[in-house]
């Protein structure tokens, strides 16, 4: 780093926050997807203004800033690709306050998304959206991300409770975004724009999220398929039944047989399938939801079906779907997974193409996911030192988007396009399309300082490359 | 993107690098970077940097075996700073044995230190204690007695009075200060002593004494004995018992440690008893892993197998053989510290939890914080006071605030820790740090 730029910075921030040794750059190198690329330095704001101050350096002498949650995207979004400045947002996690009256929670972009959940909770409110690392993420990360978790069929995504931000734009103004109603219409959603931008349009420095009440009550039941078909029909089914589960979580065989061999949870292996279905709200209205589920399943074809009677079988069942991503990760070193996502209607198209990829690649390529949205996650189970077989994963990678947007679907349901999904944009949006979104980034980012290296593909970039 | 970079093995042969990417580079492929461990690392609590975080300090491993880093320059301190508690391995999702990476990557650390061999001070001091005083339980037996003698002369207070001590190590007087009362050395119980069971005898078992524990808090080890034979147990003090190697182990002296581990296992195997207890939960743990130390040699590998399967802490035989006749009441509120290395690598957490809420009349209080380290970690407090403190002062705080009156530990490093925290938060009159074994001799009656 040159030594001019090192001291300006310390002007905006004391040493104790900047890091500059190998092992702390290193150690800001990674996410939770691919890669290694070491930054020229990481910094740990405390503090909108400091950004905003680095930011406006960082445009006069053209560094590259990548913001940085708790690193567990897993599509590459905080890696620094191009070096630069890595800025640690996990220190600016000090407010975190719940304002009963208008359901609403204020927070700082650090806080860690399960202590909003928890906050919410003791004050009888619900924060919704539950990516399964929500107890590492940080929401800042999860609103960048627009990240979602089960809940996402029933409640929607992130963005549905983000109603404003405080933002520092990619030249260092600081602006604010929305407001505290959840009404608003003046002027272009910018908080939206900002939503799901990856870091590339602003660094959120603070957020107004919208609460509702917590559901009183839960209904949890899990059912097995000899046929996956069956299955999606019974998903389905339950859908224009007049039926909206909080969740609805699909598992094939091999995801059964990985979770049985991981930790056995007496999971039925003779099935091709198994979904669980959750309902909730009024007491009354759950218990007949669920039988009505429980029926419904059964009409399908439904082999084994258990309904849980207490919160203890609740979690036992649940148990069961959280196991499936540590349990598959047992099957190999190397796990690639995606989530492309499909018009729900499509589910069992896309399943019977996946079945194909399958075997015309010869890779251990297992289902789950979010069923009730379309949100499958293929994962792919590999070794990244087998050079032969990650060839024929980067192909099938390839062809598992280009079957997701064949069906009406698209790349990333959850987890974000960042360098691993770039390659395929062209391929969903259109030239135009495309061409649109980058003019947004060049006006809102003139010199291209903001997480440059993610979302849009480099030129003649048209596949993932896993290899070098 | 590059994955084979990722791959690359350095050249070099034999070497302290070489070394380590041999031990670890398989295990430090395991973790997928999903950061599930850093909520419950209380050093990347403390310090707030990823280099202090599991995820991050398995990562630096990774590139010190593949020689990207340097490990006395970019490695060591990472390592350093780690308490070793554990917690990281049990919130794992794909089990990652980050306790077997962190022996390594310290024995690569100690190795490459040797090559380059700076003679400094607290790293002398360091090897000096862990190789000459603590496989010698004579020597430390005989420490112990001095302490003794110091504390029963009045020197203890005039030392204290005076802060003399202050002035030669902070961190040394901190720890002489939180020092239990030592017994007269009269009390002891010699070793290859039987002490018979009380009515009928249910069990025979060998009790491992430890070599800080029997040194420094005979007391505890004397009840522990008595807890014992109250419910049944038949108890052997096998004779040539050594120390269990935990510290040895844990500072990268893996061969040392491998050697006492043998002269455990002999020891132990010639008591013919069901059971090898211990109540020192350190130690514990290493004893728990004898199989995975020894594990390159098939003919050790067996017998410490063996004694891994005879292994237990004293919480769970007198889970296993009580109840104890309780004749006394407690009082106050009463908050359990884990001990992580019993938590986490033994997996004991009921048993010392029941068996304080069987006292009669205890207000056993559980907290959030229970599992979180006190920041003792071995000798990590004295290696790295400061970030120990730290750590200590923020536990105190919630311990304050629940109004706890007694911590119970099941370790002498948390014990010592806890009372010096309570010390430190100027709390030491109203609230008590005692090992467990205490707080249940007290209750039966045991003086
Ligand atoms: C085991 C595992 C399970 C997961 N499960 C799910 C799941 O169920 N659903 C799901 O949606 N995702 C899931 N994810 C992906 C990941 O957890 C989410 O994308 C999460 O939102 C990332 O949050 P983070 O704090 O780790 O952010 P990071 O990964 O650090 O960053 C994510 C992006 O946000 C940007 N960023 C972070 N903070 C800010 C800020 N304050 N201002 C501007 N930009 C910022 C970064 O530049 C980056 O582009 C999972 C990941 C793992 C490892
Ligand atoms: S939880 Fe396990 S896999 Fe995840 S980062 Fe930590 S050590 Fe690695
Ligand atoms: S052993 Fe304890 S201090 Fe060390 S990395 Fe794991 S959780 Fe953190």
């Amino acid at each position: 780093m040159d030594q001019k730029v090192l001291e300006e910075i310390r002007k905006i921030i004391p040493n104790d926050r900047i890091l500059l040794q190998l092992q702390d750059r290193y150690s800001y190198s990674f996410d939770a997807s691919f890669g290694e690329y070491l930054p020229d330095i990481v910094i740990q704001p405390e503090h909108a203004e400091e950004i905003s101050r680095l930011v406006k350096l960082a445009n006069r002498y053209l560094i590259p800033v990548y913001p940085r949650g708790a690193a567990t995207s897993l599509s590459g979004g905080p890696l620094p690709v191009e070096g630069g400045m890595v800025l640690d947002m996990s220190r600016l996690n000090k407010k975190l306050i719940i304002d009963r009256e208008n359901l609403l929670a204020i927070v700082s972009p650090g806080v860690i998304t399960a202590d909003i959940h928890r906050k919410a909770e003791e004050a009888g409110l619900f924060y919704p959206p539950d990516p399964s690392s929500s107890h590492v993420s940080t929401i800042g990360g999860n609103l960048l991300e627009n990240s979602s978790g089960p809940r996402g069929l029933k409640y929607g995504t992130t963005k549905e409770y983000v109603i404003g931000l405080e933002v520092v734009t990619p030249t260092g103004d600081m602006i604010r975004t929305g407001g505290k109603t959840v009404k608003n219409v003046t002027g272009y959603d910018l908080t939206r724009l900002i939503v799901g931008s990856e870091g590339t349009l602003g660094i959120v420095t603070e957020a107004i999220l919208r609460l509702i009440p917590k559901p009183q009550a839960r209904g949890t039941l899990l059912a097995a398929f000899d046929r996956l078909v069956d299955s999606g029909h019974a998903i389905t089914n339950i859908l224009s039944s007049g039926i909206l589960p909080a969740a609805m979580e699909l598992m094939d065989n091999a995801c059964m047989r990985a979770v049985e061999n991981f930790q056995p949870c007496g999971l039925p292996l003779h099935a091709e399938a198994l979904i669980i279905v959750e309902v909730d709200g009024h007491p009354i209205a759950v218990a007949e939801e669920i039988s009505q589920c429980e029926t419904l399943c059964l009409q399908m074809g439904a082999t084994t079906i258990r309904v849980a009677q207490d919160e203890r079988e609740r979690q036992e069942i649940w148990k069961a779907r959280k196991m499936v991503s540590p349990a598959i990760t047992q099957m190999g070193p190397t796990k690639i997974s995606e989530d492309a996502t499909v018009p729900r209607s499509k589910i069992p198209d896309m399943m019977e193409r996946l079945k194909q990829i399958r075997e015309k690649y010869q890779l251990n390529l297992v289902v789950f996911g979010h069923a009730g949205d379309g949100n499958l996650h293929p994962n792919i189970i590999t070794d990244k030192r087998n050079l032969a077989e990650m060839k024929r994963v980067e192909e099938a990678v390839s062809e598992i988007f280009k079957a997701a947007i064949e069906l009406g679907g698209t790349l990333s349901g959850e987890h974000g396009i960042g360098t691993l999904k770039a390659p395929y944009m062209e391929m969903e949006l259109g030239e135009i399309g495309l061409a649109m979104m980058k003019k947004i980034k060049q006006a809102w980012d003139p010199n291209n300082i903001l997480n440059p290296g993610k979302i849009f593909p480099k030129p003649g970039q048209t596949k993932v490359v896993l290899t070098e | 993107m590059s994955l084979s970079q990722k791959s690359h093995q350095p050249e070099s042969n034999g070497n302290p690098v070489q070394q380590l990417f041999h031990s670890t580079y398989a295990l430090t492929n395991k973790c997928v970077q999903c950061g599930y461990c850093l909520p419950v690392c209380p050093t990347y609590d403390s310090m707030g940097k990823e280099s202090a975080s599991p995820r991050g300090r398995i990562n630096l491993v990774r590139l010190a075996s593949e020689g990207k880093i340097d490990i006395q320059e970019n490695l060591k301190n990472p390592i350093d700073l780690c308490l070793g508690c554990r917690a990281c391995e049990v919130a794992c999702p794909v089990n990652v044995p980050y306790g077997h990476i962190l022996e390594f990557a310290k024995q690569a650390i100690e190795e490459s230190q040797k090559e380059k061999e700076r003679a400094v001070f607290g790293e002398r001091m360091k090897r000096l204690s862990l190789m000459k005083l603590f496989p010698y339980p004579e020597r430390l037996r005989a420490i112990g007695n001095l302490v003794w003698l110091y504390q029963k002369s009045g020197v203890a207070k005039f030392v204290r009075k005076t802060k003399v001590i202050h002035r030669i190590s902070e961190p040394f007087a901190n720890l002489e200060n939180v020092l239990p009362s030592l017994e007269s050395p009269g009390k002891r119980y010699k070793w290859g002593t039987v002490i018979s069971a009380k009515g009928q005898k249910k069990s025979r078992v060998a009790f491992f004494a430890g070599c800080v524990m029997d040194a420094l808090m005979y007391r505890t080890n004397r009840l522990t004995i008595e807890l014992l034979t109250s419910v049944g147990c038949e108890v052997v003090m096998p004779q040539n018992q050594t120390c269990c190697g935990a510290l040895h182990a844990h500072q990268g002296l893996l061969e040392q440690a491998k050697a006492l581990a043998k002269a455990n296992i002999e020891a132990f195997e010639k008591s013919e008893a069901d059971f090898y207890v211990n109540n020192a939960g350190g130690c514990g743990a290493i004893l728990r892993e004898y199989d995975h130390l020894l594990m390159e040699d098939q003919h050790w590998k067996e017998r410490a197998a063996r004694f891994v399967n005879r292994s237990r802490d004293i919480s769970e035989i007198l889970m296993q053989y009580g109840p104890l006749s309780y004749r006394k009441e407690r009082r106050g509120v009463l908050i359990y510290q884990d001990s992580c290395h019993l938590r986490y690598v033994q997996g004991v957490y009921d048993e010392p939890r029941h068996l304080l809420r069987s006292i009669p009349g205890a207000d056993v209080v559980e907290w959030e914080d229970s599992g979180s380290c006190c920041g003792s970690g071995g000798i990590y407090n004295m290696l790295n006071y400061e970030e120990s403190i730290k750590i200590l002062d923020k536990k105190m705080e919630k311990v304050k605030a629940m109004g706890a009156t007694t911590i119970v530990t099941a370790n002498p490093g948390c014990l010592l820790q806890m009372r010096l925290g309570a010390e430190r938060l100027g709390l030491s009159n109203h609230m008590q740090a005692v090992h467990i074994v205490d707080v249940l001799a007290e209750a039966c009656g045991f003086e």
